[in-house]
């Protein structure tokens, strides 16, 4: 049917605004037409004698349910009202379907009618029933606790299956006393339950056997994803990086930064925190400082104690910090020690050197990069900062920030 | 893969004898080269039995001890050694990944804890000051410690003691933070280098008795890196 280079999808059940199995949305998404005009359709064929019904069913059984990927709109677990909304779309067909009959002059009352009633609903429920685990499969395979989630979703199914099977049950037995001879079909549905019974217990171990084939298959399916995360993390990042250390090995200072910019990823990837990685003081500055460290090779060691969320001030105590960084890498090289301490009083930064140093005093105003990206950015914001250096014993820039500030210590 | 070994040569006159314990042969190798000049290197080590052998039978001054190591990390060490040889003094080396792991070997018995980065001359220095029973904190160290003591009020009685620092230990932790050595903290704070040693082995200590549960929880709940 499908053309191969056609982009429209395979017809499937439709999630989301369904009535009863999604059918209709299912295929007016497919055809690219109305819901309402499908489900028009589907009405007038059920008035021509049934045949939509029986089309319906029939779409409803094969049709496998849309895979698309959740999270616009449609909460993760049926809400009672979108229930209610089936049970009352299941009743109004039945309804319509006994309505349907007596108009055509079958006997709705018969005493057979109401047992088969029941089986239609009992089934109605169960197939219902299989796409809500399918759905809750879908879902689950997209979050990480899969096999949870799935169990979660099959405890929750139980009730709803025993009153399937029920029903049905409960609509057979109808449809055999409505016969006339109970005690005969009893005796048969026992000698059926009974080789129900036999055929279960010869089967039981290939049944089980799969079972567990399943599980394992599972399982490893979620460990060769998970090494095939870690390997395309390693192809990307640490081969790579191997690959340009072994380039440029003539360069002792290429090789240091490249080490060190991988060091910095890798560790993020590993010990990342989780929450929002660009929303504190400290997160911003390892962000700067990998950025420092890796256009100057030097090697910056970031302290802190405490953290603080950023806002306007602490994001302008950022930026003069990485000023204060790329002066200590650019003039002094070797390791910058770089201490944050976030306390009730304020935040305070201090970036120091080992390099020559030099005599604050000296320097010409105008050519003092510190005197307007650091000291003027401080002091816009309220803060201060100061440079203390002495030749021979590198230099130190200080930065505070005084409170307000959401202060986030440990707890 | 790895194999313990212990040097028979005599003895080198005058120099520390140290044993190297870190499951990477490479990592060995290349302290060994860069300080072995300097301190008489009597015995490496790849794992926790290894360690404990090879320390037992050669009796260092000093132990450079990695962090994590297969068959219990440097803390299993530790507790194998500590109690029959009191003199054997302990510096933990790591990559510093974890917080709790630092903190953990420091109040297993280590003298102090510097990260893989440092250079060969900070870190004879520091396995001097170790041999000499002093302690020896990395700006990363006293970050740990400053931030695992920050809701500490000052201490009201002698039972509180442990759990806080005093005003002058944590001006010296702090300048230790930012990056200052012993002898630049000394100048700053104007006392003479060895007070400075002093507050460090006091704040060491407390480190290492201080039953506040506020210390285990931060090391739980800390992974900074």
């Amino acid at each position: 049917m499908d053309h191969p280079t056609s982009v429209a999808p395979r017809v499937s059940r439709a999630r989301r605004g369904r009535v009863l199995g999604g059918v209709c949305r299912g295929m007016a998404e497919h055809l690219g037409w109305s819901v309402d005009a499908v489900r028009v359709g589907f009405l007038l064929l059920s008035l021509a004698g049934g045949f939509g019904l029986v089309l319906y069913a029939a779409y409803w059984a094969w049709l496998p349910i849309s895979a698309d990927v959740p999270g616009d709109g449609e909460p993760a677990t049926p809400g009672e009202g979108r229930d209610l909304a089936g049970v009352l779309g299941l009743g109004a067909l039945a309804v319509g379907v006994v309505l349907l009959l007596s108009a055509r002059g079958i006997e709705v009352t018969g005493s057979w009618f109401t047992p088969l009633v029941l089986v239609g609903i009992g089934v109605a429920v169960l197939w219902r029933q299989s796409d809500d685990s399918r759905r809750a499969e879908l879902l689950a395979d997209v979050g990480a606790s899969a096999r949870a989630t799935t169990r979660t979703a099959l405890r929750r199914s139980v009730p709803r299956v025993l009153l399937g099977l029920s029903l049905v049950l409960l609509g057979v037995l109808g449809v055999l006393a409505a016969q006339g001879d109970l005690a005969a079909s009893l005796r048969g549905l026992a000698a059926a339950v009974l080789a129900l019974a036999g055929l279960a217990l010869v089967l039981l171990p290939f049944v089980l056997g799969w079972w567990r084939d399943l599980a394992d298959e599972r399982r490893a399916r979620i460990r060769s994803e998970e090494r095939a995360e870690i390997a395309a993390q390693v192809h990307d990042s640490v081969l790579q990086t191997l690959t340009l250390i072994q380039r440029s090995a003539h360069d002792p200072d290429e090789v240091v930064r490249l080490a060190r910019t991988e060091e910095r990823a890798l560790r993020r990837w590993l010990y990342a925190p989780v929450g929002d990685p660009g929303a504190t003081l400290v997160a911003a500055l390892e962000t700067e400082i990998a950025d420092v460290e890796a256009t100057y090779a030097c090697a910056v060691e970031l302290v802190h104690v405490g953290d603080v969320a950023r806002d306007d001030r602490v994001d302008a105590l950022v930026a003069a910090a990485r000023e204060a960084v790329v002066n200590a890498a650019k003039h002094a090289g070797g390791t910058v020690s770089v201490y944050v301490e976030c306390g009730e009083t304020g935040v305070e930064v201090f970036v120091r050197d080992r390099g020559q140093g030099f005599d604050p005093a000296a320097v010409p105003d105008d050519r003092l990069g510190l005197r307007e990206s650091v000291l003027a950015r401080m002091s816009r914001v309220g803060g201060s900062a100061h440079v203390r250096s002495e030749p021979g014993s590198g230099t130190e820039v200080s930065l505070a920030l005084p409170a307000p500030l959401g202060v986030r210590s440990w707890t | 893969m790895t194999d313990p070994w212990t040097d028979e040569a005599p003895p080198r006159a005058g120099l520390l004898r140290v044993v190297l314990v870190d499951d990477h042969r490479l990592f060995r190798a290349g302290v060994r080269s860069e300080i072995g000049e300097r301190v008489d290197v009597v015995g490496e080590a790849g794992d926790v039995d290894e360690a404990i052998a090879v320390i037992h039978h050669a009796r260092p001054d000093v132990v450079l001890l990695d962090v994590h190591l297969p068959g219990g990390g440097g803390r299993a060490v530790l507790d194998g050694c500590t109690g029959d040889l009191p003199d054997v003094r302990f510096l933990a080396l790591s990559v510093s990944d974890a917080a709790d792991d630092v903190i953990g070997v420091v109040r297993g018995g280590a003298r102090g804890y510097v990260t893989k980065a440092i250079s060969a001359d900070d870190l004879v220095d520091a396995v001097r000051r170790v041999a000499d029973g002093d302690a020896v904190f990395s700006p990363r160290l006293a970050g740990f410690v400053l931030d695992a003591f920050s809701t500490g009020t000052v201490a009201d009685d002698a039972d509180d003691a442990l759990d806080s620092l005093s005003p002058r230990e944590r001006e010296v932790m702090r300048l230790i933070a930012r990056g200052y050595t012993y002898r630049e903290v000394a100048k700053d704070l104007v006392l003479s280098v060895k007070t400075v040693e002093t507050h460090v082995s006091a704040v060491l200590r407390k480190l290492q008795l201080s039953n506040r549960h506020e210390l285990a929880k931060w090391a739980a709940a800390r992974h900074l890196v």
